[in-house]
């Protein structure tokens, strides 16, 4: 399962294949499988924390989707709430309206979402980074008024009322501390992630790399830029929906929040704290958000909000690279026993 | 790849680190016998920490410190939580407080939306949750296990209707906050008073997050109605106040009449001589003029240094309504006996005589007329007239 890194070879030595590079850098690495394992892991170990380790789940798959285009294709979105949204609302309705099998309804979530994000994704192709950022928060306030005026269906402000979600797959029903439900949402973000991974790593990924590199010399060597970003966005907005379809399942509720603008800068700042481009960093990210946030929020209801700034600004102002490596100094020979390499 | 291989084994020992870190502070709430917990989620950041929050907070600690921290035999135990403004994370904090703290009561409830979103929670657990705050009339209708202490926008709306047709008011228009309290607010207005004789000239709805009332209030100016009726959440009304004189609609010869949410008792002082005058309806008011009121105010004001208002009353009585029901079942905390022990409960509140109606679970309270006038040096509704014994009438009347 261990692969030898591409940079390691001698110099001088001939550039790997395509296929051979693509090849290395899909395989598997020893953290990588550690990660999930621990992540399943706590469906037996933690069961009295099981519904925020849902809503991590549900923020880790919101957050990989966003990396999907900003890690991937360069698009900075700060609307991706619209997309969480539709999933959400989608999933609610079918709920309501006698859809009540999950999976169901998180695959239909998932395809409206996702033929939104196709509509929209024409009108993200022009245009630069700051034109981008007004275009999707547009795209996101249009939803969340949209949710807001049309009450007769989504109830409005105050939320769609009456949402009933039957067993998954006919047999396992939602308990009261969470253990289905946390169960349900990190299956469906690993299977998610696996085939995000896979798509990172075929040609199509790479080629997406290139156009964030260098949208004109991409183009120049025959990459279409055009129909690759529709292709990404639409994929983004399918993950986004099915982890607004999650939530709206899991919490048997759904309102406006669900396609607030904190919810996309939420993403965002998830993707800040756990990196983008990698996969990872959503999940990261959101484990070390929502537990940042549920930490500080029991310890000081009042002023939490206060501490989540002070230490999101020295985040940032230090590096994250540099405060991560002072932090895991103390596991360096850990690290090394295990197999790692110091950068 | 070198690089990214050892920032990912970092970044997954970290992350391991910190769900270790995570499980020790579960395990460390260890349970404590004979106690009776109470989960009391509010906002306490955002935009409505201060006017509801805050209040709250204050007035069920004051409870407990006159009344004592133990009845029936049982120790109380008050665990506050902020809900963060949005439904998704209160209905996870409620879980939680019910499957990890095992808490008896779920109490407080700034908005309408996040109490929806506990109330299959509370019909599930058989936890019975105590609405000291939200004011939309279907909210009890949401679980058999909600009971309100507040009061319901349809209850207190149609005292201010009635005010106004009687003192010749033909033409109005409606402003108010778009969600649940509001709607319920603009259609108990338009029926009372079209039942009246009168007219809605215009219904305004203004967004509920980051209002700007300028651009609507012009269109007040141009319509030029007898009244205009206005509900905004409170917390709210310093805004809409100061914009609607910045606009001269204060001597434009339109009428203002309101629910007493505008004329907060917590931010009334601070609005200025600008709404000396102004006549709202509501059910609590701090200048109340009865013993019970005068001790609670003074009492309110040397614990928390602010001047109650309506959502503090509304918490001081959730807190009574939780004691006399632990009274009553002597201490057992079976769900649906404390619930049947509420209903029917009477006493004085703060804000005169209430009770809790035995087939809806909401309150039954009397509505104030008020007019803004000084007392002291100091802003305050002054109550000059009644509606006594008012139940929710959407209820009422299915």
């Amino acid at each position: 399962m261990l692969s030898k890194p591409p940079s390691t070879r001698p110099l001088g030595a001939q550039a790997p294949s395509p296929a051979a590079f693509l090849q290395a850098r899909a395989a598997w690495r020893w953290p990588e499988i550690l990660f999930w394992i621990s992540a399943f892991g706590l469906i037996l170990l933690f069961p009295n924390r099981h519904l925020l380790l849902n809503e991590i789940a549900i923020l880790g798959l919101f957050a990989l989707s966003l990396d999907l285009i900003l890690g991937y294709a360069g698009i900075v979105s700060l609307g991706h709430a619209a997309f969480f949204g539709v999933g959400a609302y989608a999933a609610g309705l079918l709920a309501k309206h006698g859809v009540s099998e999950p999976v169901t309804g998180l695959l239909l979530s998932g395809a409206a979402a996702g033929l939104v994000g196709f509509l929209a994704s024409f009108m993200i192709l022009r245009g630069t980074d700051l034109t981008r950022l007004m275009v999707t928060l547009g795209v996101a306030l249009i939803f969340h008024e949209l949710a807001n005026r049309l009450d007769w269906i989504t109830g409005g402000a105050d939320g769609l009322l009456g949402i009933s979600v039957g067993p998954i797959l006919g047999r396992f029903d939602f308990d009261f501390a969470g253990t289905t439900a946390y169960t349900y949402s990190l299956t469906a973000t690993f299977l998610l992630f696996l085939l995000a991974r896979r798509i990172v790593h075929s040609p199509f990924g790479l080629s997406l790399k290139a156009l964030k590199d260098n949208h004109l010399r991409a183009a120049t060597i025959g990459i279409a830029p055009n129909r690759r970003i529709v292709a990404i966005y639409t994929l983004a907005a399918v993950y986004a929906g099915m982890a607004g379809a999650l939530l709206t399942q899991t919490t048997q509720f759904v309102s406006l929040e669900m396609l607030d603008f904190a919810r996309s800068a939420d993403a965002l700042l998830v993707l800040v704290i756990g990196g983008s481009g990698y996969l990872y960093g959503g999940l990261i990210g959101a484990i070390a958000f929502k537990l940042m946030k549920d930490t500080l929020s029991a310890m000081t209801p009042a002023y939490w909000i206060f501490w989540m700034g002070f230490i999101l600004v020295i985040l940032v102002l230090i590096g994250r690279d540099r405060l991560m490596a002072t932090l895991a100094r103390p596991f360096a020979p850990l690290l090394k026993l295990l197999g790692a390499r110091r950068p | 790849m070198p690089k990214s291989t050892t920032a990912l084994s970092r970044r997954a020992l970290l992350a391991l680190g910190g769900t270790a870190l995570m499980l020790a502070s579960a395990q460390a709430q260890a349970q404590a016998q004979q106690t009776v917990k109470i989960g009391l989620i509010l906002p306490m950041t955002g935009p409505f920490a201060g006017a509801i929050g805050r209040q709250i907070e204050a007035a069920a600690k004051l409870y407990m410190a006159q009344n004592g921290a133990s009845v029936a035999g049982k120790t109380i135990e008050l665990i506050i939580k902020d809900d963060t403004g949005t439904p998704d994370v209160t209905r996870r904090i409620a879980q939680e407080l019910l499957v990890n703290d095992k808490v008896s009561f779920l109490a407080g409830f700034g908005l309408t939306p996040l109490a929806f979103a506990v109330a299959p929670l509370a019909t599930q657990s058989k936890t019975p949750q105590i609405v000291m705050a939200a004011g939309t009339s279907s909210i009890t209708e949401q679980s058999p296990f909600i009971v309100r202490t507040s009061f319901t926008l349809p209850q207190v709306t149609i005292g201010i209707a009635d005010w106004a047709s009687k003192n010749g008011i033909k033409k109005a228009m409606t402003l108010v906050a778009d969600y649940g309290p509001g709607l319920d607010a603009e259609k108990s207005f338009k029926e009372r008073l079209t039942a009246a004789g009168g007219e809605i000239t215009g219904e305004i709805r203004i967004p509920l997050r980051n209002p700007d009332f300028s651009p609507f209030l012009q269109r007040v100016t141009d319509a030029k109605p007898d009244a205009l009726f206005v509900f905004v959440p409170s917390g709210l009304g310093v805004q809409f106040m100061k914009q609607f004189v910045e606009r001269g609609l204060d001597k434009s010869g339109i009428r203002l009449i309101a629910t007493g949410d505008v004329t907060d008792d917590e931010s009334l002082d601070s609005m200025g001589d600008v709404t000396l005058g102004l006549v709202t309806t509501h059910h609590y008011s701090a200048a109340h003029p009865s013993p019970e009121n005068k001790a609670f105010v003074e009492a309110f004001r040397k614990a928390a240094n602010v001047r109650p208002n309506f959502m503090a009353v509304g918490g001081w009585d959730g807190m009574h309504l939780i004691y006399q029901a632990l009274k009553k079942t002597n201490g057992d905390t079976d769900g649906t006996k404390l619930v049947e022990a509420m209903k029917g409960m009477s006493w004085v509140s703060p804000r005169g005589p209430i009770s809790i109606d035995p087939k809806t679970r909401d309150i039954i309270q009397n509505v104030y007329v008020r007019k803004v006038e000084k007392v002291n040096g100091e802003l305050y509704n002054v109550e000059f007239s009644t509606f006594e014994a008012v139940p929710d009438p959407v209820k009422a009347a299915k």
